[in-house]
């Protein structure tokens, strides 16, 4: 029967199906963050379970709120340190080698095609760029992965996004995405399996597919999903090395979790990107998305380039090119997080960072921070940030404050002007 | 099993989000207890007002579509826990909210969007849903009358509710 790549990722975990529709899967990799995780460790330690399921499929990242602002950020760090200590978990990333957990585990290689994925944080739906099924999980779920390896889903459907077409200039895997969250709404893909096909995603970067996937979670889907193929392989292949005789083996290899031709979707959605422009939200949901040109002139207090959406090597090569011997406005505060010190070391070595500090950007260390209103950069009430995040809910950055989503080139152009501004007025880059 | 019914939350909106439930400022907290003053602070809704006697004394939410969406967050389900509200009524839900109501051995009712406007239409007279887990029927009685309404739940969902949680049934099972 011809199966779709989650189908096939489910079938090869299915642990059990202890009643109709109920799937029990096998884990491949838990993670885990200071946030969501002390409550479900204090949970087992009090129940007398205070044990893992296997150290080595355990990921720990602080990433969130790092380094600790308070002394309740700061014991939450201090639970999960010894925790993993404990249990003698051997990936475990602390201050000096921490980054936003879904752009350091993708990083070290952690995730592979076919792989099943659980983190107790909304965005685990980005490494399904690597053909996994990965979905975030509350803290019970969390524990249980923990506890047991084990998880429960319903079997998912899954719906088909074709994006083609030639990508204008201007237009990134953020503006795209956006789009797509229009055309679904906020819960057009519950209890879905978002895959992404097409020309456009063929040629991504392994960064744009994560930033696509990244956001399915603002549609409600639980994982989205790529065809694992060369540019996978190319990225993997520091860790996969050794597995294969040589790249095309790999790539061979992972074709088998590919969704079969004729498989059951339950919705395909076509994307024409050619004649699209840069996107941004206007609302406090993620699908109110307008073309930048809608928007543009929109005064903005704040510019936040960062998160596991857009906090990646590319995003601050794309932002830098706009931002390079320019400074930003006066009435802007830039802040750039580089999403993992890998990243931060890249970025400084190609002199990115130099830019960002010469242009009048505060560069952070890498964490969540701003995204999420807890740390580095929260705003005030009556304030709007343009930022490359993925959720602009009331009071996300910050009470009572306003947030456009928006790609790396549109925030830095954004900066450049205090207001929104679309990037395309600058060409290339702002090679000019 | 924990207790399910009481008075009536109505929350006239959709999309209701988890940073609505308990903003991520809270998150730093490591018990649910020190959840409580907080839930739904963040919420803006006409004629709502967090902390109001009326908030404090519901026991059941009604709301509208697509519930809980946004942060996978579980103190949203927990905040709702420990004031005393174990029951939500919805025509849909985000997946991980729902899936974290039952996995804390809580109810998210799905109801049709025809079912969930004749809830509201309890809105205006002081009510209350009592819930028949036996029989699966949720009953709603205010100054308007009373009506019953049958709902469905997986055989999963319900083995979480009588198992109290995830936690007790995944590991006497794995
Ligand atoms: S960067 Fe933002 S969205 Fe991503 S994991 Fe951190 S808080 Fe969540």
């Amino acid at each position: 029967m011809a199966m779709t790549l989650a189908e096939k990722v489910f079938k090869a975990h299915l642990r059990d199906e202890p009643f109709p529709g109920t799937k029990v899967l096998d884990i491949d990799v838990v993670m885990c963050h200071e946030i969501t995780t002390p409550v479900a460790i204090n949970d087992l330690v009090e129940r007398g379970m205070d044990r893992v399921f296997d150290p080595r499929k355990i990921k720990v990242v602080i990433d969130h709120v790092t380094p600790a602002k308070d002394t309740k950020t700061a014991l939450q760090g201090k639970i999960v340190r010894d925790w993993a200590r404990r249990h003698s978990i051997p990936d475990f990333f602390d201050i000096g080698r921490n980054g936003v957990c879904h752009a350091i585990f993708p990083e070290k290689g952690f995730i592979r095609p076919g792989y099943t994925v659980i983190m107790g944080d909304s965005h685990t739906c980005t490494h399904g760029a690597f053909g996994a099924f990965a979905a975030g999980v509350g803290t019970t779920d969390l524990e249980v992965g923990m506890l047991k390896g084990v998880c429960a889903f319903r079997e998912p459907k899954t719906i088909r996004v074709n994006i083609n077409g030639t990508v204008p200039e201007g237009v990134y895997a953020k503006d795209i995405i956006l789009r797509i969250i229009k055309e679904l709404t906020v819960k057009g893909a519950t209890d879905c399996v978002v895959e992404f096909q097409g020309n456009v995603v063929k040629k991504m970067s392994m960064e744009s597919r994560m930033t696509l996937c990244n956001m399915v979670i603002e549609a409600g889907g639980t994982s989205g999903v790529c065809m694992p193929d060369k540019v996978t392989v190319n990225y993997l292949w520091p860790f996969i090395s050794s597995e294969y005789a040589d790249k095309k083996a790999a790539v061979a290899d992972f074709k088998k979790w590919w969704s079969d031709k004729g498989c059951a979707y339950v919705k395909v959605l076509e994307i024409d990107v050619t004649n699209m422009e840069p996107q941004v939200t206007f609302g406090y949901k993620p699908d109110e998305v307008q073309n930048v040109t809608e928007l543009a002139g929109t005064r903005v207090d704040q510019v936040y380039i960062g998160s596991c959406t857009n906090g990646r090597l590319e995003d601050l090569k794309v932002a830098a090119a706009y931002i390079k011997g320019r400074t930003i406005s006066p009435m802007v505060r830039g802040i750039v997080s580089p999403a993992t010190p890998k990243i931060f070391r890249e970025a400084d070595k190609l002199g990115l960072i130099k830019i960002f500090m010469d242009a009048g950007f505060c560069v952070t260390n890498p964490t969540c921070g701003a995204c999420l209103g807890m740390s580095n950069g929260v705003i005030a009430p009556g304030e709007v940030c343009a930022s490359t995040t993925n959720r602009n809910f009331n009071g996300r950055m910050g009470k009572g404050g306003m947030v456009h989503l928006m790609s790396p080139a549109v925030a830095a152009v954004t900066a450049l002007e205090g207001v929104i501004t679309d990037p395309r007025k600058y060409g290339k880059g702002g090679a000019a | 099993m924990k207790k399910f019914g009481g008075k009536v939350l109505f929350l006239d909106r959709s999309d209701i989000n988890t940073d609505e439930i308990i903003p991520a400022k809270y998150l730093t907290e490591i018990s649910k207890e020190a959840l409580k003053p907080h839930m739904l602070e963040d919420l803006k809704l006409e004629g709502f007002y967090p902390n109001s006697p009326e908030v404090k004394d519901s026991s059941v939410i009604v709301s509208r579509g697509n519930f809980g969406c946004g942060s996978s967050r579980e103190h949203a389900p927990w905040v709702f826990e420990v004031n005393d509200i174990n029951v939500v009524v919805a025509p849909s839900y985000a997946r991980i909210f729902r899936q974290n109501m039952f996995n804390c051995g809580m109810l998210a009712i799905e109801l049709s969007e025809a079912d969930i406007t004749s809830l509201f239409e309890h809105k205006v007279a002081g009510a209350v849903i009592d819930i028949d887990f036996a029989k699966k029927q949720l009953t709603i009685s205010s100054g308007k009358g009373s009506r019953t309404f049958d709902y469905q739940i997986s055989e999963f969902d319900r083995a979480l509710v009588e198992a109290e949680g995830w936690v007790g049934f995944a590991d006497a099972k794995y």
